[in-house]
């Protein structure tokens, strides 16, 4: 009951030190609406007018099937032979009617006999490019029989509605990372936890209320980030909220025991930050933020793997592009779970309320 | 608590960092009650000694005894504690400040009780970042008596203060050793030992150097008085001055034990005696005979 009453004055406390802190306050809610705008209005003003189409070989290996053979094709088929269309080698028949169901390509080409091919109902590309397409058939002798269509449904996923769940996660990050462990280290080197270490608060309450506080918060203000989204930039949220929360939520924990780890044992706020921004900018970098981790060196794509802010991107992503469940994110949010585990126990272990 | 068994009880604590050995093997008892003052210049080692006992700083070795008992949650509970350098959270009035720490604790003291004895009335509503230094130290003392603690700890709770304010933070301690706790009170400011302390330790180099009531301690190594002159005063300087004597800051200081005779040779000497002062010694004399420092070294 004690410890219970302990943990919450706590974490009353620090609710209202953030909450009357506006300058962060305001930092924390503001950065992200401006970079959803800002990026908003990058991806209207630039309209994407390349064509885009996937070409499957019959049994054909990916690694060998290069553009090189999509020029070798343009000898028996002057489709391929069209201007301001990028002919894109694939490997995987369903990988790729899953990118023309999401507008991601414009066509789906299968080298077989017939030829067949793939269109959106609702692409305007996709039906410019079937035109092409049969126009060439009707000129020339190139493909003996008539290309077969197969139509896909699937709304269009814009650059703005993919890039969304990248900034709230980006802007997660930071927050956990930033508001957990520069926030314990400050205390420290002010004081803040010599003066608890010596009342009765345990170092599980104190951390407790800090990870609750933090939590609380984030959740909040990424609710009132995502509902702007939602109203200001019409992002499309194909999946569920209750598992986009949930995902939020573990990937919120995840990264603020990362941020505990940090703030264990630090009394300079110059240290932590260099660590802090240590552990950001690659996550920046490697976990899908700006750009989509295909076509990675794969390496790279292992070291992602291993970040947590990538789970968290994945999985909202396939949640608010493609409506997937918590289920189908299952390997995100176990990846999460781990790695929230292995967090807490580092930072627990290794934490010291004062310098000595 | 067993009859007889003193409130605390340090055996023979020693802290070792790599560079300096700051406590070296510092016991004492203290009895209910008492006020003891912990003396010595900057860097002699009693700020670690105190963290040590509060249970802040880990020793390299030795024993602290809480009413008999090692020290642990009971003494969290019983104990309120001021140190030398702390803050608080940010962006809360001194109210809610003083609420948090209520929450933390078992049992509290009335908090209007609590607001009245360390004069926070007016402040109640203030942010505490925007505190004066006295007005701070005056929070931090109430949150140290939060718990109605038997045994407080204040390190160094006056330094920086104006001497109004220092006066005026001397008047709450009287009013908390009324209350019958025990205190534990480091400080260089000597005056502020004389007033408040009934015994006395003096630590220099992490060792205490010798301990006992203010008064004992002076009786036992001084029987003298000291006569002191600006050294301006004396027309054809020290040479003939055959009294023992030393300088310190500008002044003369003549130890004597027959103080009529010393004036009637100060005389012989033309020496102006309108400024002259004669007093007792006191500790800081006694901090400057012991370690060859003065206490706010």
């Amino acid at each position: 009951m004690h410890r219970f009453k302990r943990f919450l004055a706590v974490l009353h406390a620090r609710n209202v030190e953030f909450i009357r802190d506006r300058t962060a306050l305001s930092w924390n809610i503001i950065l992200p609406i401006l970079l959803v705008a800002g990026f908003a209005f990058l991806f209207s003003k630039q309209a994407n007018n390349s064509y885009k189409v996937v070409v499957i070989g019959d049994g054909l290996d990916v690694k060998e099937y290069t553009l090189q053979h999509t020029k070798l094709l343009s000898k028996s088929n002057k489709f391929f032979l069209t201007k301001y269309v990028k002919f894109i080698p694939g490997d995987k028949l369903e990988a790729g009617i899953d990118k023309v169901r999401r507008h991601k390509v414009d066509m789906l080409i299968k080298l077989d006999t017939p030829v067949k091919y793939w269109i959106n109902a609702s692409s305007k590309k996709g039906y410019v490019l079937e035109k092409i397409l049969l126009l060439s058939q009707s000129t020339g002798v190139e493909i003996s029989n008539p290309p077969s269509r197969e139509m896909v449904k699937g709304k269009e996923i814009n650059e703005i509605d993919w890039l969304i769940p990248g900034i709230l996660a980006m802007n997660i990050m930071f927050s956990c990372l930033f508001g957990i462990g520069y926030v314990i280290v400050r205390y420290r080197k002010m004081g803040v936890l010599k003066r608890f270490q010596a009342t009765p608060l345990t170092a599980f309450e104190f951390l407790a209320a800090q990870i609750v506080s933090r939590l609380c918060l984030i959740m909040i203000i990424t609710t009132i980030v995502f509902i702007g989204c939602v109203v200001i930039v019409d992002l499309n949220v194909v999946g569920g909220y209750f598992p986009l929360f949930i995902v939020f939520l573990l990937g919120s924990t995840s990264l603020i025991s990362l941020g505990l780890i940090v703030a264990a044992r630090s009394t300079s706020e110059e240290y932590a930050n260099g660590i802090l921004n240590l552990l950001s900018w690659p996550m920046m970098i490697f976990s899908g933020v700006w750009f989509s981790l295909e076509g990675l060196h794969p390496a790279a794509q292992v070291f992602a793997q291993a970040l947590p802010l990538t789970h968290m991107i994945e999985a909202a992503r396939a949640i608010i592009n493609e409506g997937k469940t918590l289920l189908d994110v299952s390997y995100n949010l176990v990846a999460l779970a781990a790695m929230t585990v292995g967090f807490i126990i580092i930072g627990a272990v290794s934490f010291k309320w004062d310098r000595f | 608590m067993k009859t007889g068994v003193p409130i605390l009880q340090v055996e023979n604590i020693i802290k070792v960092f790599p560079s300096i050995r700051a406590v070296d093997g510092v016991s004492f008892s203290i009895d209910t009650g008492t006020c003891f003052g912990l003396l010595g210049p900057n860097g002699a080692g009693k700020t670690t000694t105190l963290e040590i006992i509060e249970g802040v700083a880990k020793p390299t070795s030795g024993n602290i005894l809480y009413k008999g008992e090692k020290i642990g949650r009971r003494f969290q509970q019983e104990a309120g504690f001021l140190f030398q350098t702390t803050a608080l959270q940010e962006f809360l009035t001194v109210i809610e400040t003083l609420k948090l720490f209520r929450q933390l604790y078992d049992h509290v003291s009335p908090l209007d009780e609590l607001i009245e004895t360390c004069s926070l009335e007016p402040l109640l509503k203030s942010d505490t970042r925007k505190l004066s230094g006295g007005q701070r130290q005056r929070v931090l003392l109430a949150i140290a008596l939060i718990n109605d603690p038997e045994i407080v700890f204040l390190d160094e709770p006056t330094t920086g203060m104006d001497p109004q304010a220092r006066q005026n933070f001397w008047e709450l301690i009287k009013r908390i050793k009324q209350k019958n706790k025990t205190i534990i009170l480091t400080t260089h400011y000597m005056e502020e030992a004389e007033q408040l302390c009934d015994i006395i330790s003096i630590m220099d180099q992490g060792k205490i150097i010798t301990q006992d009531k203010p008064e004992r301690l002076l009786s036992k190594h001084f029987d003298d008085v000291l006569l002191q002159i600006p050294i301006e005063n004396f027309p054809s300087g020290l040479k003939r001055l055959q009294e023992e004597h030393e300088i310190r800051t500008g002044m003369v200081l003549i130890h004597t034990r027959n103080v009529h005779q010393t004036i009637l040779n100060l005389n012989e000497l033309d020496v102006d005696l309108t400024q002259l002062i004669v007093r007792n010694r006191n500790l800081e004399d006694l901090f400057l005979k012991l370690t060859g420092k003065e206490l706010r070294a």
